[in-house]
């Protein structure tokens, strides 16, 4: 049987789509309100959720980001809540869900454990931000022992040996989905103003060849015209886009939570729009 | 995929995949470049005339009296004397072979993050001397404590960037710098100020900073003998693993590191990583870290700006794993009362960083007396001067 991320994949492809990625720091507001969030989010066009571990010296992160997560440190959210809101919305949803997170509370908290309770929570893949596949191993054997992907990410600064050797460190294994390949558009944090989404769809096509994946293209989206940009065309460019600091911004200008999930399903509607409209 | 760059299961590389290729490139340089004749010699000659090394071993008899009264335990106290390079403390050594290497690299703007505001001030003063842009992230916190060192920084044309998140202080700084330097990384090199962080900057560091060992070595084989034991304050660990380099194959010589415990190691009000944290991942590094079982890194506390850390440098990990190291804590009290002693008896003002290791030398000492049955010769890495606490410390003496 296919693994539900690949599943979707499929899906997509098959429609001509381009799947939209969406991060939700989790326990940004509170670990209840995410939960919702990710429906809402969900029902307003997203494909997949990336549900991000909040860490407490988030270095990837522009201050968007870093200001969420430690709202959702102060909220409790630790990665077995993060997982608890995960198997919740797993409860209601089968959309692809992939836990985002910095290495220590992973490494702290045990790599098999954290398998095992993604798995049961109805986890699709990983995504690490600090763990380069050189230092990915331990952490990949313990997630394709229980069916679950880890996402390569690939930087515009990753020269072309560079890629060949993180295609190498990643080619999914036995058991493994093959989940999707994360490229990076630019050199900076989250939420910095991309100098090139136009560029970074073509790498990004480039590196659908090279990994023979799927590519998401993220960093720097901020509404419908970049999601379309960093896409690239209808049947070239990425696979998709992973937007996450400018919903964040939303989330935390709402006034309450009714204006949140408003601003949740607007801003979603608006990407999904985007995208689903013809070259 | 063998990864590069560990001390036993310590150490690695950590970071997202952006700064990896910077890293490689660095390793290279590393590798290549510095070994090289050319390199070694441009860094040695300015080591000479510019920072005013080697730095000599100050036999410190009246302080060795004081903590000793009784003759019972210290027949020879040695100060290795890094108070004495130009800008006052070991960090220029680093400071000035990165940046030499940054700019054989082509590097064209300079990053540090700092605590206690010596490493900014030594990463400033290489990039005065060799003519590149330089700014220096420090914790807001630290800026206030250490008011002098941010005017130094600013009168050698760096610009001092205050970082406002999380405690204020130097683990925030290295967040706020590695950001900076993701973001920049084609052009800029991130001058690391101790012997942490991802592959190769705990080797390089120490590789650069084992001259205080080397030169100390040297000076007490030319006294006839080597220490017994050998002591260093520990944050990150840079003074510390360069003294320790040069004895860690003498089976007779203890390496002690000495951590701050601020209020006390049952509070939790401390910065001894390697006495109470647990193996974990910062900075790029896996080591040891005080964070909470969840993973969350804890605020680390100290009456030190440049110890207040809640990480440490890898090599000092394995040290610590395989015994060949010993590391003891000193709290803030003990620290400024030692700093205080150091001042009457031997007329030298040390950094409380310093202070640290000297508070722990009567325990070390009566330890080292009692193993070998006689009196033992300890050398202390005086690891800097203490201009920069100075307003801590003369509000915590006060008119004692």
């Amino acid at each position: 049987m296919m693994h539900r991320i690949d599943q979707r994949f499929v899906e997509l492809r098959r429609e001509g789509r381009k799947a939209l990625c969406v991060y939700l720091c989790v326990g940004d507001p509170s670990l209840e309100a995410s939960g919702f969030l990710a429906l809402e989010a969900i029902d307003a066009g997203a494909d997949i959720l990336e549900l991000g571990v909040p860490f407490s010296d988030p270095t990837a992160d522009g201050p968007t980001l870093a200001r969420a997560a430690q709202r959702a440190i102060a909220a409790g959210a630790t990665l077995e809540r993060v997982l608890e809101v995960a198997a919740r919305v797993r409860a209601r949803s089968e959309a692809p869900l992939v836990l985002f997170t910095y290495y220590n509370p992973v490494f702290v908290a045990g790599e098999a454990k954290v398998a095992r309770l993604a798995r049961e929570a109805g986890v699709d893949a990983l995504l690490v931000v600090d763990l380069p596949p050189e230092e990915a191993g331990p952490l990949r054997a313990c997630a394709a022992a229980e069916g679950l992907g880890v996402v390569p990410l690939v930087s515009p600064t990753s020269h072309a040996a560079r890629i060949e050797a993180i295609r190498r460190a990643s080619t999914p294994l036995d058991g493994a989905p093959r989940a999707f390949v994360y490229s990076i558009s630019m050199t900076g944090v989250t939420g910095a103003s991309p100098s090139d989404l136009a560029a970074a769809a073509r790498d990004a096509e480039g590196m659908r060849r090279s990994f023979d994946r799927p590519v998401l293209v993220g960093f720097g989206i901020d509404g419908g015209a970049s999601a379309r940009l960093a896409a690239g065309q209808a049947s070239g460019g990425a696979d998709g886009v992973v937007v996450g600091t400018a919903l964040a911004r939303r989330i935390e200008q709402a006034a309450s939570g009714d204006e949140q999930r408003r601003a949740v399903c607007s801003f979603v509607g608006e990407l999904r729009r985007a995208l689903d409209e013809p070259a | 995929m063998t990864a590069a760059g560990y001390f036993g299961p310590f150490g690695g590389r950590f970071v997202a995949e952006t700064l990896v290729p910077a890293l490689e490139e660095l390793d290279h340089a590393r590798q290549e470049l510095l070994p090289s004749p050319a390199f070694q010699a441009e860094l040695h000659e300015l080591l000479r005339s510019y920072v005013g090394r080697p730095t000599p071993l100050t036999e410190a008899k009246r302080l060795a009296r004081r903590i000793d009264p009784d003759g019972g335990a210290i027949a020879e106290l040695l100060l290795k004397r890094e108070d004495l390079c130009h800008t006052g403390a070991h960090k220029i050594n680093n400071a000035l072979g990165q940046l030499l290497l940054a700019k054989a690299m082509g590097k064209t703007r300079i990053i540090a993050e700092t605590g206690a505001g010596q490493h900014g001030v030594a990463t400033a003063t290489a990039a005065a001397l060799l003519g590149l842009p330089c700014e220096v992230y420090q914790g807001a916190l630290d800026m206030e404590r250490q008011a002098p060192n941010v005017a130094r920084m600013r009168l050698l044309g760096a610009r001092v960037v205050p970082v406002e998140s999380g405690s204020r202080t130097l683990k925030d700084a290295m967040n706020e710098a590695l950001r900076d330097w993701v973001t920049n990384v084609r052009t800029t090199y991130y001058c690391v100020g101790s012997a942490a962080g991802p592959h190769p900057y705990p080797t390089l560091v120490a590789e650069l900073q084992r001259i205080i060992g080397d030169e100390a070595r040297a000076a007490c084989a030319t006294r006839g003998a080597l220490p017994d034991a050998v002591i260093a304050c520990v944050g990150g660990g840079s003074n510390a693993i360069g003294i320790f380099k040069a004895f860690e194959g003498d089976a007779g010589v203890s390496l002690y590191g000495v951590e701050a415990a601020g209020h006390g190691l049952d509070t939790d009000r401390h910065a001894a990583t390697l006495s109470r944290g647990r193996v974990g991942v910062l900075h790029g590094a896996k080591t040891y870290v005080l964070c909470d079982e969840a993973g969350q890194v804890e605020e680390a506390h100290s009456v030190s700006a440049g110890l207040d850390y809640p990480g440490v440098g890898p090599e000092h990990a394995r040290l610590r794993d395989t015994g060949r190291a010993t590391y003891v804590s000193a709290t803030d009290e003990e620290a400024l009362a030692a700093a205080r002693e150091v001042a009457r008896s031997e007329g030298i003002v040390v950094a409380l960083e310093t202070a640290h290791a000297f508070a722990a030398i009567g325990a070390i000492a009566r330890r080292e007396a009692e193993a070998r049955g006689r009196p033992s010769r300890i050398l202390v890495c005086l690891s800097g001067r203490g201009d920069k606490d100075l307003d801590t410390i003369t509000a915590y003496v006060g008119g004692k």
